[in-house]
């Protein structure tokens, strides 16, 4: 809630997880790109699925889903991978499917609550109720921090 | 002015004038009388002067200043461009470079100057007394230079089409020189005053001091202006006249027939001056074109960005994998005219990976003349005398990799005149010239460039190197006793070791040739040394011509490629394997001779299996780092290859024992094995 208190509306894009539907701010995204081959890289942590040549830039790619300790899963027609940047960092997400672009009013966005299942997780940012959707937002920071790594928790369904 | 915008303008363009200033300051010692060298250095000076003083940097436009006054000197000949002169310009300089570096930090450039100005001041008013007076107030305007030339104006090529243009139009042109009173209290409004009665009756197409100058009233009580007019002498002096505070109006018509006679004699006669006449009366941009094109002649450059290089090849990277996928298409397609387009289409892209290649490239010249003004600072401060020869100049290296060779370089100099050369007496009564000679040589062999710094001192005496060896504990003294020459002077590049009896002001900084020699290995090169005792000694560095591009052997282990530098294989090798040996709990081989440590890349890197192999034999590559093996087994080779290096990104930095990244012809990455890791 803290510095997108300031704003009215942010604009959100809109991604899924398993049944979830998560969203990162859209000044954040680079690219959305389809899945393409990627380099494993040993002994990087277990989240980490390699790299890809992204334009000719080598670029990390995290599966969001082993981030979130969620079960790994086939990738489908639907798999993307969006690329984000934060600070100096440029780093893909796998997730589920991505399609959509949305702006939230800001007094739409709650803190992360128990709600969601008893989350005390960092990186997430808060949860804005849209009509009978419900969208949580990430703190990409916390999303790529490593120092948090190890507090996972997994996120169960809910809504 | 937003400042920021300009200032790695401004930062680059400082550093080349400093050089500049440095390096015909080195040739006007040789040759003291030759105007050549005066008027650049004049000339950059005073560019530097103007940029500083756009720019606010105080201590610098007046340093800079009093320096020209200095070197106006010089070229007016009332000064001598002698060694106790020049000492004191490098030393003006160097705190000029310090400034300058001070800003590239972020500093705001100021320095106490008083010391060196004083100095300057010094010397300039052991000549010329009267102008030290006036100097001393060191003010933007110049005031020597305004008298210098209070009789007429000088006009440039445009300046005179102006007036030739307006005079066929029946307009007649007139210097006025306007005095104001002393007293005068507001003199910039009087400017505005001036002008505007002038701009009643005509036009004023030039003024000296410029315009924005008088606004701010940076000038003394006087000023001049060109002027368009159909109107007579007399009247125009009238009309300014009307105006209060004003002491004197000189007006008088301007002859522009002789004028323009006048102005091509004049540059025909000195070159230098109205290069200079023009900067002083334009503002600084106006100023650089003539700059540029005057110092750089037939080589025209553009400054570019090492990022924007950088996109662009991975840009180019993109094109060359379509076109991969082109030529498959084309292939399967078997259409003609397809199939042209795409050759076609590969031979361009060829021809543009070669001059993208070679955009990055940048001669080693800019590293090295920065030392013959160190050279010759050290060997005065050693009493010395020491005379240093550059071959090879226009030898071109990557630029990542000059950037990171100036620092052993130097310190490869300093070992030279430190320790190589002898001092004069000592070079006397072994029969050799006074003068000791450092020869700097650059040149390319195959893929790589040398760079070697020799000289013609005592050499290196092998027993000395390997007392102190032994005395420090490097080698064991019966070690010591097999070594040939060259392992020997290997020795130097431990730690710790120095071959002079007392540490010495210039090599005794904490640093020893370990480190020179720990920088070259990380930019993929190597160094050796020969020498012949009372004959010199030679520092040989080899690098690769390039950081970006790497010679590897791609290789396959299961499904996954990766690529290990050439540099470091010594071969490839298929082993039985029933040759496996144990020792330890590790499996070795014996490889001519050597009993070298057997290492599975599968495991190694936690390669997921995907095959079997069924095969009685192991395919291994056999690499090293320094005297050190080890075999790594892999599936199979496919082949050398040039690759372009990446790096992994910000967020997986140092992952184990892999150094880079590269993209493969299909597009896909491809991880560096990090060989120095693998073996401890």
């Amino acid at each position: 809630m803290n510095e997108s208190a300031v704003l009215e509306s942010q604009k959100v894009i809109v991604f899924q997880l398993g049944e979830e539907e998560y969203g990162v701010g859209v000044e954040q995204v680079r690219s959305i790109e389809r899945v393409q081959p990627i380099t494993r890289v040993p002994n990087a942590a277990e989240f980490v699925k390699g790299v890809i040549n992204l334009r000719g830039v080598v670029t990390p790619v995290l599966d969001l889903r082993l981030r979130f300790g969620i079960e790994e899963r086939e990738h489908t027609n639907q798999t993307r991978i969006i690329i984000v940047s934060v600070e100096d960092m440029e780093v893909g997400l796998i997730v589920d499917a991505a399609n959509d672009v949305m702006d939230i009013q800001t007094d739409a966005i709650e803190p992360p609550p128990e709600v969601v299942g008893g989350i005390e997780a960092d990186y997430l940012r808060g949860v804005a109720k849209l009509e009978k959707r419900l969208l949580i937002l990430l703190n990409l920071h916390k999303v790529l921090s490593k120092a948090e790594l190890q507090e996972l928790k997994s996120i169960e369904a809910n809504s | 002015m937003d400042k920021n915008q300009y200032l790695d303008m401004f930062i680059d363009e400082s550093r080349e004038h400093i050089q500049t200033i440095n390096d015909h300051l080195l040739k006007l010692e040789d040759n003291p009388t030759d105007e050549t060298f005066i008027g650049e250095i004049f000339r950059s000076a005073h560019t530097l002067k103007g940029m500083a003083a756009t720019m606010g940097f105080e201590d610098i436009t007046n340093l800079t200043h009093q320096m020209e006054n200095l070197l106006d000197g010089i070229r007016n000949k009332t000064m001598e461009a002698n060694t106790d002169l020049i000492d004191i310009v490098f030393e003006a300089v160097d705190h000029l470079e310090k400034m300058v570096d001070d800003i590239v930090q972020g500093g705001d450039g100021k320095k106490d100057v008083t010391a060196i100005l004083n100095k300057l001041e010094q010397i300039e008013s052991g000549r010329v007394a009267e102008e030290v007076a006036v100097s001393a107030e060191a003010s933007l305007s110049s005031p020597t230079d305004t008298k210098e030339r209070a009789q007429s104006q000088v006009f440039d090529n445009f300046e005179l089409a102006v007036l030739a243009q307006s005079h066929e139009q029946g307009y007649n042109a007139f210097n006025i020189k306007v005095e104001l009173r002393a007293d005068c209290i507001l003199k910039a409004a009087r400017v505005v005053m001036i002008f505007e009665v002038i701009e009643h009756v005509g036009e004023v197409i030039k003024s000296e001091p410029p315009v924005e100058k008088l606004e701010e009233e940076q000038f003394e009580s006087e000023f001049q202006l060109t002027v368009l007019s159909k109107e007579s002498v007399d009247e125009l002096r009238d009309r300014i006249f009307k105006v209060s505070e004003v002491e004197r109006v000189d007006c008088e018509a301007i002859e522009l027939e002789q004028l323009v006679k006048e102005d091509q004699q004049d540059r025909k006669e000195d070159n230098n001056r109205p290069v200079k006449q023009k900067s002083e009366t334009s503002d600084d941009k106006a100023d650089k074109a003539p700059q540029t094109a005057s110092n750089q002649g037939t080589n025209k450059t553009i400054r570019v960005n090492i990022d924007r290089l950088d996109a662009l090849m991975n840009l180019f990277e993109e094109l060359v994998i379509d076109k991969g996928r082109l030529e498959q298409i084309s292939e399967e397609l078997k259409e003609t005219a397809l199939t042209e387009t795409v050759e076609h289409m590969s031979r361009i892209s060829g021809d543009l990976q070669n001059i993208i290649l070679t955009m990055r490239m940048v001669p080693v010249e800019q590293v090295f003349n920065r030392f013959p003004r160190m050279v010759r600072g050290l060997a005065k401060e050693l009493d010395k005398q020491i005379q240093l020869e550059i071959r090879g100049a226009e030898t071109e290296l990557d630029r990542t990799v000059i950037d990171e060779i100036g620092d052993p370089l130097v310190h490869l100099l300093r070992n030279s005149i430190d320790h190589g050369i002898e001092s004069p007496q000592e070079r006397r009564s072994s029969g050799k010239d006074e003068q000791g000679t450092i020869v700097l040589t650059a040149f390319h062999s195959g893929n790589h460039v040398f760079i070697e710094v020799s000289d013609d001192g005592a050499g290196i005496d092998r027993n000395k190197v390997l007392g102190k060896a032994i005395n420090n504990g490097v080698i064991t003294e019966e070690a010591g006793r097999s070594l040939t020459d060259s392992q020997v002077y290997d020795l130097l590049f431990s730690s710790g070791l120095s071959t002079r009896e007392e540490i010495s002001d210039i090599s005794g900084r904490g640093v020893g040739l370990d480190v020179v020699k720990n920088k070259i290995e990380s930019l993929g090169g190597s160094v050796t040394i020969t020498s012949r005792k009372g004959r010199g000694a030679t520092f040989s560095v080899q690098l690769p011509l390039t950081l970006s591009i790497m010679s590897v052997m791609l290789v396959e282990v299961q499904d996954e490629t990766f690529a290990i530098p050439l540099s470091s294989i010594i071969e490839t090798a298929i082993i039985r394997k029933s040759d496996v040996l144990r020792a330890h709990n590790q499996e070795v081989i014996d490889f001519r001779g050597h009993v070298v440590p057997l290492i599975d890349l599968k495991q190694f890197y936690n390669v997921p299996e995907t095959r079997k192999s069924e095969s009685e034999h192991h395919s291994i590559v056999v690499v090293r780092k320094g005297d050190k093996m080890a075999a790594l087994i892999v599936d199979s080779f496919i082949g050398q290859q040039e690759i372009v290096l990446k790096a992994l990104g910000n967020y997986l930095t140092h992952v184990f024992a892999i150094s880079g990244a590269t993209i493969l012809g299909n597009g896909q990455v491809a991880l560096i094995l990090d060989c120095n890791t693998i073996i401890k």
